[in-house]
């Protein structure tokens, strides 16, 4: 990814708990992530990942508690930037043209020369011979970097993924694992639940696992972090 | 400013898709031809049946034609999670809707205006003179039907009986849009046609006082 212009941002959720009805996502979810970590989320199916991710994304409110986005020196940000946000399911439109897809969510987002910064995009993540071709005649690797482009329109500090790997062929693995160690390396934060892409967990510097709604290991070094990790990889 | 941005950008994108793929207007109009085909064969429309039974047929046409029309708005949206997207991207929430409500009105008015020349055939109605009357009583009507129509596929994209649902909600709640939409428009098919300005300021109440609530509360229809 070519270098870009942001501010290092990190997360802070404080005391998060979420509830569809009686039933309880999270609970008590309190962390910290600072800027430039590449953490990841573990845990069974219906641990809270995807939920937490949601609320970072300011897609779901949480029951109680908050999320505050911070600054390079760990302060409040005033202004919270936009994540971008990367899941399972591709949010892109399959009737509208790579290319279409990315200048509706840039014109959305305001993007100053939203075209020259499509064109951008689609360069650098391989889809530039591909722009006109609609987003249904894709594969699901091809699909994904549609995706991460809508994602990396406005260049954002913190990036949220959410099983974003899954379903992808070794090769699109490979070079999803490559696309975002570009993104870590550049400095941004990255917040990723994984099923099983060990290629991409090996990016993390830090693990987390969470277990009915709450974080049970937080750590970034030793065999519990090799052991998260391997648990994210099952 | 940015929420009429965005608006013109997600409309662009809403007709753009339905008129790449065609799918609401071809089975709608379809749909529609077939009802007012079929109610025309119910009686032989000489002109005093065709004032007494025709505007609230059309109407009811239209009716059924809605339902059809507007509950894909947000469940295409379900597919691939492009309504997160959406979120994530437009500074008002209310741009979604309103670019879906204005999509919804001009496939409504483009399948009405359709349908009006053929209904006035074999209704042997006419329409010639009144017709501008006529494009005002269904814009007012198109729309009151499209703004809780429009909030309702929200609402019912994110349910379990989405199908069950949105009739459910929807019908009972445009029974007054429905009963001020046939009185106009018998009025103006009547013998000495006149625009019932009662009616027609019913139905601009209704479209107001909707499009107001959904602006107030439009964004929680959108939440988790």
């Amino acid at each position: 990814m070519t270098p870009t212009s942001f501010s290092p941002t990190g997360i802070r959720f404080e005391k998060i708990d979420k509830r569809f009805g009686g039933l309880y996502a999270l609970r008590r979810v309190s962390l910290e992530i600072a800027a430039g970590e590449c953490v990841v989320l573990a845990g069974r199916n219906g641990s809270g990942k995807t939920t937490l991710l949601r609320i970072a994304a300011r897609l779901s409110r949480p029951s109680a508690g908050t999320v505050n986005f911070l600054n390079g020196r760990g302060e409040r940000s005033e202004a919270p930037p936009a994540a971008g946000f990367v899941a399972h399911a591709t949010m892109v439109y399959d009737e509208l043209t790579a290319e279409e897809n990315l200048l509706l969510f840039a014109r959305l987002q305001g993007i100053a020369a939203p075209a020259a910064c499509t064109a951008k995009l689609l360069r650098e993540v391989g889809l530039e011979e591909r722009r006109n071709s609609l987003v249904r005649t894709f594969s699901r690797g091809m699909r994904q970097r549609v995706a991460i482009a809508r994602a990396l329109l406005n260049e954002p500090a913190v990036i949220l993924l959410d099983e974003p790997a899954t379903g992808l062929d070794p090769q699109g693995v490979s070079w999803f694992a490559e696309t975002l160690r570009g993104l870590r390396d550049s400095g941004r934060t990255l917040l990723m639940s994984l099923h099983g892409e060990s290629e991409v967990s090996n990016l993390a510097t830090r693990a987390i696992q969470l277990d009915a709604g709450a974080v049970v290991a937080d750590t970034r070094t030793g065999a519990n972090f090799r052991s998260i990790l391997t648990f994210a990889n099952a | 400013m940015a929420l009429f941005s965005n608006t013109a950008v997600l409309l662009g994108k809403e007709l753009r898709t339905e008129f790449r793929s065609r799918e609401l207007l071809t089975t709608t109009v379809v749909f529609i031809l077939t009802i007012v085909i079929l109610f025309s064969f119910t009686f032989q429309p000489s002109g005093n049946e065709s004032l007494r039974f025709g505007p609230g047929l059309l109407w009811l046409a239209i009716l059924f034609a809605a339902s059809l029309m507007l509950q894909p708005g947000f469940l295409r949206e379900q597919n691939n999670d492009t309504l997160s997207a959406l979120r994530l991207s437009v500074s008002d929430p209310f741009a979604i809707f309103l670019a879906k409500l204005v999509a919804n009105t001009v496939f409504l008015l483009l399948t009405e205006m359709l349908l009006l020349p053929i209904f006035a055939v074999l209704f042997n109605v006419h329409i010639l003179a009144v017709f501008p009357q006529l494009v005002l009583v269904f814009f007012l009507g198109s729309v009151g039907v499209a703004i809780p129509g429009t909030a309702f596929s929200a609402i019912s994209a994110q349910a379990r009986m989405r199908e069950l649902l949105l009739p459910l909600l929807l019908l009972p709640l445009l029974t007054p849009v429905l009963i001020a939409s046939t009185e106009s428009t018998a009025g103006l098919l009547d013998a000495q046609p006149a625009l019932q300005g009662k009616w027609l300021g019913f139905l601009a109440g209704f479209d107001v006082v909707f499009l107001t609530a959904l602006w107030l509360f439009g964004e929680y229809l959108l939440e988790e």
